[in-house]
C-alpha cells in the first residue's frame, strides 16, 4: 500500500510532502505525482520542495494541496509570501525555516535544504515571514533532524515566543514524550514527525493518545 | 443527481471532487452559471479572501443566479469554510464587503482569548451539535473535524446555528436555514467524519425534495 493511503488508514491529522532535492536539482514540483497523492489523501496535505514562482503555488493548490510550504524562495524572493498569501490566504502558506547554530552559537536559517547558509538570524527571519502573511511557520533543526534524539526545543520555544502565528515542530522527535515536550515547554501549536513513524513501532494513533493522557488537545481517534 | 460545484477561482476543488467521488458520487465542477439550473445539489467551496470570494462570484455571474436557485427553487446549498462565510450578510476579510445574503449575519476575525490560541485556528476540533440536523445524521457528538481559517460567521439568528466549536471563545462552526448550509471544517479534509457530512448532505438534498 502507497505510504499516503497508510497514513490516511492510520488517522494521521495532517501530511506534509517535502520533495527535499528539487531545488538543489533545480527541478519544479512534480505536480502529477502530488495529483496522484492528493486522490488518495483525506486528510490536509501540505505540499513543498521546488517552487520558486506563483503558478507554482497555483498549480500544487489545483493538485490537491491544502496547504504548500516554501523555503528557499523565500528567501530569495519574499515577495513571493506576500503574493501567496494575498492570491490564496495566509492560511494555505506554510513557511519552512531550517535552522542550525553558528559558530557564535546563535541560530541561522539554512536554505537549499539545509546546505547553504543565508546568514539570516531566526527570530528575524520568522517575523518577516509573519508580516508578510504567512499562516504557519514549520521550524526544522537541521542537526536535530532524522536523528530521533528530541527536537531542539530552545529553538521551537524562541520562535513561538516571537510570532503570533501557530508553529510547527520539526526535527528530532524519537518518542512521544519528545512531542509532548515540544508542545507544553516549546509551546508549539503542532508537531511534526517522520522517523518516529519509519524506522520505529510507535504510530500517530498511539502517539495522540499519550499526548491525551497528559492533557493536551488532540483530536480523538474514534474507530468507524 | 447532479451536483455542481461552483468553480470560481478560489478552491481546492480536486480534493472536494476526490472526496464525492469517494461515497461513489459522480460531480461537475463549472464555471458557468447556466449549469445550475440542472443541479440538484450545489457546492460552494472556497479557500481566500472574503471579498475576493464576492469579487470572483459577481465576476462570473453567480451571485444573483445563486440566490434565485437557492431561495425560490430551493434546491440544497453546502457552503465549505469560506463558502459558508459567503453565505452571510457582510463580511470584513480585505475590507467591509456585502455578501450573498442567505443566511443573515456577519463574518468577524477571531479573537484569541487565551494566549495559547494563535489565528489562524489551523487542524483539528470538535464540534458539538447544537440540535438535531439532517446534516450531523448519525455522527457522534462532539467529531473533530479540520479547520483552517481566520475568520468566522455570526448569525444573526440562533436558530440558524447547528454546531458550535470552542475557540477564541466559541464560534459556530455550521449553520443551516431551510435548505441552505454551512460548514466552517473542511469536510473533504476530515477522513471518515468528513465524507459522512457530504454523504449526509446528498441525502438530504434527495429527501427534502420527495
Amino acid at each position: 500500500m502507497p505510504a499516503v493511503k497508510v497514513y490516511n488508514t492510520r488517522q494521521v491529522d495532517e501530511l506534509i510532502l517535502l520533495d527535499i532535492t528539487a531545488t538543489k536539482e533545480e527541478r519544479e514540483p512534480d505536480f502529477e505525482t502530488i495529483n496522484e497523492i492528493s486522490s488518495e489523501c483525506f486528510c490536509p496535505l501540505t505540499v513543498g520542495g521546488g517552487i520558486t514562482k506563483i503558478e507554482d503555488v497555483k498549480n500544487l493548490l489545483r493538485a490537491g494541496a491544502d496547504k504548500i510550504c516554501i523555503n528557499t524562495a523565500a528567501y530569495h524572493n519574499p515577495q513571493l509570501i506576500k503574493q501567496a498569501a494575498c492570491r490564496f490566504g495566509s492560511q494555505c502558506i506554510v513557511v519552512s525555516i531550517d535552522v542550525k547554530k553558528n559558530k557564535k552559537g546563535s541560530y541561522e536559517c539554512f536554505s537549499h535544504c539545509g546546505s547553504k547558509s543565508t546568514k539570516k538570524n531566526v527570530i528575524e527571519w520568522a517575523k518577516n515571514a509573519e508580516k508578510l502573511g504567512a499562516g504557519e511557520i514549520m521550524i526544522t533543526s537541521i542537526p536535530q533532524d532524522g536523528t530521533m534524539k528530541g527536537y531542539d526545543l530552545d529553538l521551537i520555544k524562541m520562535v513561538t515566543a516571537n510570532v503570533k502565528i501557530p508553529v510547527i515542530a520539526s526535527g528530532g522527535a524519537g518518542n512521544y514524550l519528545d512531542l509532548f515536550k515540544a508542545i507544553s515547554y516549546g509551546q508549539a501549536s503542532a508537531v511534526a514527525a517522520a522517523s518516529i513513524f519509519h524506522f520505529t513501532e510507535q504510530t500517530p494513533i498511539e502517539a495522540k493518545k499519550f499526548l491525551a493522557s497528559k492533557g493536551i488537545s488532540v483530536r480523538k481517534t474514534t474507530m468507524c | 443527481m447532479n451536483v455542481v460545484v461552483i468553480d470560481y477561482g478560489m478552491s481546492n476543488l480536486g480534493s472536494i471532487r476526490r472526496a464525492l467521488e469517494e461515497s461513489g458520487i459522480t460531480v461537475s465542477i463549472s464555471d458557468d452559471p447556466e449549469k445550475l439550473d440542472s443541479a440538484t445539489h450545489i457546492i460552494l467551496p472556497g479557500v481566500g479572501a472574503f471579498k475576493d470570494g464576492i469579487k470572483n462570484l459577481r465576476r462570473r455571474k453567480f451571485h444573483s443566479k445563486l440566490r434565485k436557485i437557492v431561495l425560490q427553487d430551493k434546491i440544497p446549498l453546502l457552503g465549505i469554510c469560506l463558502g459558508m462565510q459567503l453565505l452571510a450578510d457582510l463580511g470584513y476579510e480585505g475590507g467591509k464587503t456585502k455578501g450573498l445574503g442567505l443566511i443573515s449575519g456577519t463574518v468577524n476575525l477571531l479573537k484569541p482569548s487565551v494566549l495559547r490560541e494563535r489565528i489562524p485556528h489551523i487542524g483539528w476540533n470538535n464540534v458539538k451539535i447544537n440540535r438535531p440536523n439532517p446534516l450531523f445524521e448519525k455522527i457522534p457528538d462532539d467529531t473533530d473535524f479540520y479547520f483552517v481559517h481566520s475568520y468566522h460567521f455570526a448569525p444573526k439568528d440562533n436558530k440558524n446555528i447547528i454546531g458550535v466549536t470552542e475557540y477564541c471563545g466559541s464560534f459556530v462552526s455550521s449553520v443551516m436555514k431551510d435548505n441552505i448550509i454551512g460548514v466552517q471544517f473542511h469536510p473533504e479534509k476530515s477522513q471518515y467524519w468528513g465524507l459522512k457530512i457530504l454523504r449526509n448532505f446528498l441525502e438530504f438534498g434527495i429527501k427534502n425534495r420527495c
